[in-house]
């Protein structure tokens, strides 16, 4: 094999399947990025047995073949070399090495036989459709700070990707949630996906699918099985096995008859939020809100620590009010709101809180309030 | 209390243990105990925590099955432990420790190290008349008696307030320390179990004679950090320190089984008591801990060890009991049987840090921490079995 690449082009290609393999393995072969190149393109395939990348990259083939060698290692290299730099991978296919020359820098890469590089089974894919990337983004980009990191609750450790009737009709849906909190988006049904079965796809998954979703105007090849889930660019083809459980059933914690209702500049909110969280503690991280008539005041009392208060001008017409939450999940899901003020919708200061983008209600999110 | 000893004057480092602790509390509460057969622990289903000494002379011991026990002991009165009562309990005697020295290091409730180094003048005697007073007072005060072990580390006053129980008074002095040990048996190492006495045996190690055959290399090469530990304690010497007022770093409790176990069910009454009873301790004092552990022992004494860090510090008995349970059903009965279960929280903190979030998915969990607190001030004001758990009987 020999082929000719543009330095630019073959960093990203590598960065991808750099980012895949698993820093901590325990099978050589899984640190190593296979590279084939036949008539006219070349592909860089990684994978961690659970997802495969495979990036297709334009380069000049001088002769076609195909090798394996360290993703990381290779990836460090084309780093450090120059902008501009055009790079040749070349290996004689005897001696078990690759070299890479640019300029005048020259590298002999060990590798290993392509035939050991696991690729994943093709799957029967019962759904298929496309969807813009930005939509993809903001299902995903919205979901994500909800997963659970919890080992035991596996089935949460990641975004629930399904149909389901949402306000005005059937919704591509994505659900995320770590038992604290909750982020359910909805986007417009792609045609094609009526019949996806629902999947949850797993943490590192989104953070890989992220890397395609870039482009605004990419359109995203999406297909999925009952066991996998496919995301496909032109260049980027993004396999991944989905988590083998059942998601749980989250309509029932999300609350219908909250009736409190407060409306509040979303940014301004999510500022004072963040200033006043300063002081708290790791043994206090509770945030308060004290609500009554337009007037929200937060505050902050950690007793080995310190105590802030601040001031907000919101709308709020109901009872006064008193609850806590962690203000990390306060300040995550005020972070969500891009657009619109946050609306949110209160029950006691023991239940479950709702809050939504506006009247807007294709994004919305559940805290759990913790005691203050 | 006569006591004579050529070192008696040199020796700072002791070893309190109460004698049969949770019934000597019982006996002490409830007169008319004081002559039978007394065995504490978790009904007919369950295993013995404590026994008596009268009970001990039949032949119950600690961890025993009830069944086995009541069959040893049939009169024996069988009591469901009051862990509160001898929290408090406990607390006084400490209370009369803090009394000696800031140096005690508490192993569980009802035994400590203390260092009595430099506190001759203070109290005007040497340490062995200041220890002496100390089980007097907690005999005469409090109602509990306690046996004593006097000598010059840590490891040997361990060894020696075993020697005498109950109400025993030993020491072990310097110039004796090699002949005492020597013929001693290794298993009397605090830590050595059954696993590293089957390995010690296996190298041909059963007394503490075979120990000083080996170069200290030897036993670094074979056994590791373990190994120059061996070969000190083999010499009688034990540097490590009394640790006054150290943090507490873990709650925990196991137990092992008379005869291995693989039931489930079985398995599940066991969690749910060690939870319940770490939960009352942290309870007691004023703890909390985002840490569970869960750590199994096999028939051939390979263990098996969990953790999982709680979204949340917890003192309640029905999370931890969860999340263990959890744990054990992620590691799969499968492993089993087992010899040795055992419930621990660590990552502890002050309990005004625990317990302040609910669960979206578990909605009634509320509810059941609502209930639990409600049972505790009812066990609190009734005693501990006004209300137990249809879990903890099996």
């Amino acid at each position: 094999m020999k082929i000719s690449i543009e330095r630019a082009v073959l960093l990203k290609a590598v960065g991808q399947a750099q980012s895949v393999v698993e820093r901590r393995n325990t099978i050589p072969i899984l640190a190593n990025v296979l590279i084939e190149a036949d008539q006219s393109a070349v592909s860089f395939r990684a994978t961690d047995l659970d997802i495969e990348v495979v990036d297709k990259a334009v380069a000049q083939v001088v002769r076609p073949g195909a090798t394996t060698v360290s993703a990381v290692m290779l990836h460090e290299i084309v780093r450090k070399l120059p902008d501009g730099a055009l790079v040749t991978l070349s290996d004689d296919g005897t001696q078990g090495r690759l070299t890479v020359e640019a300029g005048r820098s020259n590298f002999s890469l060990a590798t290993l036989p392509k035939e050991d590089f696991p690729v994943m089974a093709s799957s029967e894919y019962t759904a298929n459709f496309s969807a813009p990337a930005p939509v993809l983004r903001r299902l995903f980009d919205k979901s994500k700070f909800a997963i659970s990191t919890e080992e035991t609750r596996y089935y949460l450790n990641g975004v629930y990707m399904h149909v389901a009737e949402g306000d005005g009709g059937r919704k591509l849906r994505c659900v995320a949630t770590d038992g604290h909190r909750l982020a359910r988006i909805d986007a417009d049904l792609p045609e094609g996906a009526d019949n996806m079965p629902g999947v949850i796809v797993p943490r590192k998954t989104v953070a890989e699918l992220r890397k395609l979703l870039d482009n605004d105007d990419a359109s995203i090849a999406v297909s999925v099985s009952e066991t996998k889930v496919r995301f496909a660019t032109p260049e980027i083809t993004l396999t991944s096995k989905v988590i083998d459980g059942t998601f749980p059933d989250y309509t029932r914690v999300i609350p219908a008859g909250n009736t409190r209702k407060m409306e509040v500049d979303a940014a301004d909110f999510a500022q004072a939020v963040d200033r006043v969280a300063t002081v708290s503690s790791e043994r206090s991280r509770a945030v308060k809100l004290q609500l009554d008539e337009d007037r929200l005041i937060l505050s902050v009392n950690a007793p080995d620590s310190g105590a802030a208060e601040e001031e907000l001008a919101v709308a709020y017409g109901d009872e006064k009010l008193e609850i806590g939450f962690n203000a990390k999940y306060l300040l995550e899901i005020a972070s969500q709101v891009d657009r619109e003020n946050a609306v949110f919708l209160f029950n006691s200061s023991g239940d479950p809180t709702l809050m939504r983008e506006g009247n807007d209600e294709s994004a919305i999110y559940v805290v759990m309030p913790m005691r203050v | 209390m006569i006591i004579a000893h050529d070192e008696l004057e040199t020796l700072t480092i002791a070893h309190m243990d109460c004698d049969a602790f949770y019934a000597s509390v019982e006996k002490r509460d409830n007169p008319q105990l004081r002559d039978k057969p007394v065995i504490i622990g978790g009904g007919r289903r369950g295993v013995v925590s404590t026994a008596c000494y009268i009970a001990r002379i039949r032949g119950v011991r600690s961890a025993m099955p009830m069944f086995r026990a009541l069959a040893l002991c049939p009169d024996a009165v069988v009591i469901r432990g009051r862990m509160d009562v001898y929290v408090q309990v406990s607390r006084q005697i400490r209370a009369l420790m803090e009394e000696l020295t800031p140096s005690i290091e508490p192993l569980s409730l009802d035994e400590a190290f203390l260092d009595l180094t430099g506190t001759e003048k203070l109290h005007g005697a040497p340490p062995a008349v200041t220890l002496a007073r100390l089980v007097k007072r907690m005999s005469d005060e409090i109602g509990i008696t306690g046996s004593i072990g006097l000598s010059h580390n840590k490891f040997l006053a361990k060894v020696a307030s075993d020697l005498d129980k109950p109400r025993g008074f030993s020491v072990i002095g310097r110039a004796e320390t090699a002949a005492f040990l020597v013929e001693k048996p290794v298993r009397l190492i605090w830590g050595i179990g059954p696993a590293a006495q089957a390995s010690l045996e296996q190298a041909g190690i059963r007394t503490f004679a075979d120990l000083l055959r080996w170069d200290r290399k030897d036993l670094g090469a074979r056994f590791g950090s373990m190994g120059d530990r061996l070969w000190h304690l083999a010499r009688g010497q034990d540097r490590r320190r009394v640790a006054g007022n150290a943090p507490v770093k873990s709650i925990s409790n196991e137990t092992t089984f008379f005869e291995d176990t693989a039931s489930v069910d079985v398995l599940d009454g066991h969690i749910w008591r060690l939870s319940e009873k770490v939960s009352d301790r942290a309870k007691a004092t004023g703890r909390a801990g985002a840490v569970v552990t869960l750590k199994l022992k096999r028939a051939d004494h390979s263990s098996l060890t969990r953790r999982i860090s709680l979204h949340e510090p917890t003192q309640i008995a029905d999370r931890i009991y969860r999340t263990a349970r959890e744990l054990f059903d992620h590691l799969g009965p499968q492993h089993g049987p087992y010899r040795l279960i055992g419930v621990g929280l660590s990552g502890i903190v002050p309990a005004e840090a625990a317990d302040l979030s609910g669960d979206l998915l578990d909605p009634e969990s509320a509810r059941r921490i609502a209930a639990e607190r409600a049972s505790d001030r009812i066990r609190e004001k009734f005693g501990k079995d006004a209300i137990v758990k249809g879990r903890s009987l099996r």
